[in-house]
């Protein structure tokens, strides 16, 4: 009876520890953070778009600039209220040709979710032959921008059953799904009918990894050829790993400070100066996320253009300064040292959450700082969805998250709905400038160059002196691979994993 | 042997009945009375911070009906649930019979082989030490499972992954897929497991050298390792298995930790964000299915002992 049990032990051991043999050489695997919840664009379109899956009508090239994708061109009517997107030929993974009105149905889809697209004043969509039709009750230039947002991807129309609900995920691009396991891994075979350039690679997997610590064992150990997002330790152990780059590149994601500005305590604008004057950038950004150079001396960091201005001022650390504004202001020391001002304590509570794991720690940073200058703050860290709430009911009073201004390749979308007239849920609060708000509007009609950049930097200057949101940190991406692995792209905006391009050196 | 065992089986279905019952309306109920928006938190859970708002937050409001009385929800709840029917995920739209199914094998599979292993280390350790109460192993022992156990599960894993994974190349690091990926992360939790257990053993080994029946097997004549075999090893199981039931629940449930830092798609991890995520149907379905599993384990451990023991078994007639 014994002897039989550990025979069976003994095989069933074997059955697991049996080599499976080492990454076959025209494999690439990805490890990254993020789960997949199933194929549906409208939540999950980002890592089918990163994986190569699926596509987008406009895509981006390495540097950020808009270049054909499934749409081969583009072109406005002069009133700018009419768009036609010319489709190239292309086959889905199902063998079924790209038809214009496949991409309409799915740009119909990505319009009634939650997503940029929706956010667009859009009155139809319709196809004209191998054209999709957007007309538009106002004009809208960055459209096109728009439409390289990984939730208006063009997925086939087998992907959906009868009910408009995805089923799998059939696309267009160099990869098509073999097997998709939510919310951990996916696998992706090279589809051989592939309109652009042919990938190298057989096969690519895709592997969730929440745990940093996990993410970088697995690049040392060589269990993944490329790990997307390293802790800041973790980051710096792989770079000195012989058989690894680790590569950090900026990207167009800050971190800020929403303030409530209709507040009693927030709406001075001298109050919020000093706010920011006692955020020491340098400190965080050197301490907490490790990258010194990476403290935000504004809003906008390079990278995006003509919204980053060089010659503003920089933000800076001056708690004397802070302290001196706060006493014009009427706010003076209480017995514990607080400021108090007709009998009130000055005294306020943060929200942030612990999804990205550096904001509950430059949460308490902020609030040692802010005490030094005679502020209380309470951290509440809690899910992320209590921001958008709280700017709604006005409950909230201050909050810490990051901001992603590449969403989409053009800002001008994201500054539209968070600097313009009423604020927006991850932007001002309770804060109008007339100004903004006209030269926003502007914006979104001129194609002078010229016009727009004198805009922007107009914004840009009216959002850095009045501090609606109060900047503290730059966001690096960072990305580990094997040294083997060449034609590795890095993109800024995380559109793109580039795998068709990907190959191993011979 | 319907006599034997059989008031045990009818006692725990009319146990997993009420279960099913108590947690289907509790979790309910405990769902509704957490704090915060539901159709924010749905939200946040399918669109991540990026694309989440206010606006896609009144979306999933109105399609999900979340506006509708209570009362009229639960109700919903608990005549789909009289037709096996666990409805869909709000968060991933897929069907929670499905989801837990993939789930619960997934950590099914990591709990049976933690326990297993755990057993093999533990059983020769602990049998050694209580035989030789006092000597260098139990000594020895005792440091090492004390030490053990001060270590949080979660390091433990980054060791084991240092060690097995990034420096010797044995296994892989994380992920999930063929038995390679199993080794670690159930070497993580048996090495725990046994630290305790080791010493459950041991001190059951010991008990029993200790009792009359022990001495007087010895003192018929039989050798020691006959003693042990007829006589130790029955007696010590029974305590033995009584406590790896128990461990063999925890794991079920409690592994998220290991869960999270080895990317295995499990239940406890699927529970918590579901918690998070206000996704009602993936709550009840997962709670009611681990609420029913604990009543089979109890079950399988009850005729396991009356199996190994049927001393007792007159007492319940």
């Amino acid at each position: 009876m014994i002897d039989r049990l550990f025979i069976a032990l003994a095989l069933a051991l074997a059955f697991f520890i049996q080599n499976v043999g080492a990454a076959e050489s025209s494999e690439i695997r990805v490890a990254a953070p993020w789960e997949i919840s199933g194929p549906d664009p409208s939540t999950d379109g980002f890592v089918f778009l990163r994986m190569g899956v699926l596509e987008t009508l406009v895509s981006t090239s390495e540097s950020g600039n808009l270049q054909p994708g499934l749409a081969e061109n583009w072109s406005t009517t002069s009133d700018g209220l009419t768009w036609r997107f010319t489709l190239r030929e292309a086959t889905f993974h199902d063998g079924t040709p790209l038809t214009s009105d496949a991409a309409v149905t799915a740009l119909q889809r990505a319009v009634s979710n939650p997503g940029p697209l929706g956010k667009v004043a859009i009155d139809s969509i319709e196809a004209d032959g191998r054209d999709v039709l957007i007309k538009l009750t106002s004009p809208f230039l960055p459209l096109p921008a728009v439409l390289s947002h990984s939730s208006t991807v063009i997925p086939a129309p087998s992907s959906f059953d009868p009910n408009g609900k995805v089923l799998s995920a059939i696309g267009t691009g160099a990869f098509r799904v073999n097997e998709l396991k939510p919310p951990q891994s996916l696998t992706t075979a090279r589809f051989d009918g592939y309109w652009g350039e042919k990938a190298e690679m057989a096969s690519a997997s895709y592997l969730a990894v929440k745990r940093a610590e996990t993410r970088a064992l697995m690049a040392e150990s060589g269990d993944a050829d490329i790990v997307f997002t390293l802790d800041p330790a973790g980051f710096k152990n792989l770079k000195s790993v012989d058989s690894l780059k680790a590569v950090s590149v900026a990207i167009p994601r800050v971190m800020l400070i929403k303030v409530n500005a209709g507040h009693s305590m927030l709406g001075d604008e001298t109050v919020r100066e000093a706010l920011s004057l006692a955020v020491d950038r340098e400190g965080i950004a050197a301490g907490i996320t490790r990258y010194p150079e990476a403290a935000a001396t504004q809003t906008f960091p390079p990278g995006l253009g003509d919204w980053h201005n060089a010659e503003l001022p920089a933000l800076a650390y001056d708690p004397q300064r802070a302290k001196s504004l706060l006493a014009k202001a009427g706010w003076s020391a209480g017995e514990d040292g607080i400021l108090v001002r007709d009998g009130k304590r000055f005294s306020l509570t943060m929200r942030t959450f612990p999804d990205r794991p550096e904001l509950p720690l430059v949460a308490a940073a902020i609030q040692d700082q802010w005490r030094e200058i005679g502020i209380e703050l309470n951290v509440s860290v809690a899910n992320y969805s209590e921001i958008p709430k709280g700017h709604q009911d006005g409950s909230l009073e201050v909050a810490l998250f990051a901001r992603n201004y590449g969403s989409i390749p053009d800002p001008y979308g994201s500054v539209l709905s968070d600097f313009g007239a009423g604020g927006g849920d991850w932007g001002s609060m309770n804060w109008d400038n007339p100004e903004v708000v006209a030269a926003l509007g502007k914006i979104a009609n001129t194609d002078d160059e010229s016009v727009r950049t004198s805009l922007i930097k107009e914004i840009g200057k009216a959002i850095h002196t009045d501090l609606p949101m109060i900047p503290v940190v730059w966001y690096q991406h960072t990305v580990a691979y094997k040294k083997g692995l060449e034609d590795i792209v890095i993109d800024p905006l995380e559109r793109s994993y580039g795998l068709n391009l990907v190959n191993w050196a011979q | 042997m319907i006599q034997r065992f059989g008031p045990l089986v009818a006692g725990r279905l009319v146990q997993a009945i009420l279960v099913a019952l108590v947690v289907a309306i509790v979790s309910f109920a405990m769902m509704q009375a957490l704090p915060g928006d539901a159709a924010y938190r749905i939200a946040a859970g399918r669109y991540g911070y990026d694309v989440m708002d206010a606006a896609a937050a009144e979306l999933v409001r109105t399609e999900l009906g979340l506006d509708r009385p209570l009362t009229l929800q639960l109700l919903d709840w608990v005549v789909a649930l009289s037709t096996f029917d666990l409805g869909n995920s709000l968060v991933s739209g897929n069907s929670v019979w499905s989801e837990v199914a993939d789930q619960l094998g997934a950590s099914l599979l990591l709990a049976i082989c933690a326990i297993v292993l755990s057993v093999l280390i533990a059983a020769p350790i602990g049998v050694v030490a209580g035989l030789n109460a006092g000597g260098w192993v139990d000594r020895l022992s005792l440091v090492v499972s004390v030490a053990t156990r001060t270590v949080p599960a979660f390091a433990l894993g980054i060791i084991l992954m240092l060690w097995l994974a990034v420096e010797a190349k044995l296994f892989p690091v994380a992920g999930y897929g063929n038995g390679r990926h199993l080794v670690l992360p159930s070497l993580t939790l048996a090495l725990g497991l046994a630290a305790v257990s080791n010493r459950v053993i041991r001190d059951a080994v010991y008990d029993a050298t200790r009792s009359p029946w022990y001495a007087f097997a010895r003192n018929k004549g039989l050798s020691n390792s006959a003693v042990f075999r007829r006589h130790v090893a029955r007696n010590v199981a029974v305590p033995a298995v009584a406590y790896v039931g128990v461990q063999l629940a925890y794991l079920i449930e409690g592994v998220v930790i290991i869960e999270s830092v080895f990317a295995w798609p499990g239940i406890g991890h699927a529970l918590v964000h579901a918690i998070f995520e206000r996704d009602v149907p993936m709550v009840q379905g997962t709670a009611l299915t681990l609420g029913l599993i604990f009543v089979a384990l109890n079950l399988l451990v009850d005729l396991l002992c009356r199996w190994l023991d049927p001393r007792g078994a007159g007492s319940l007639r």
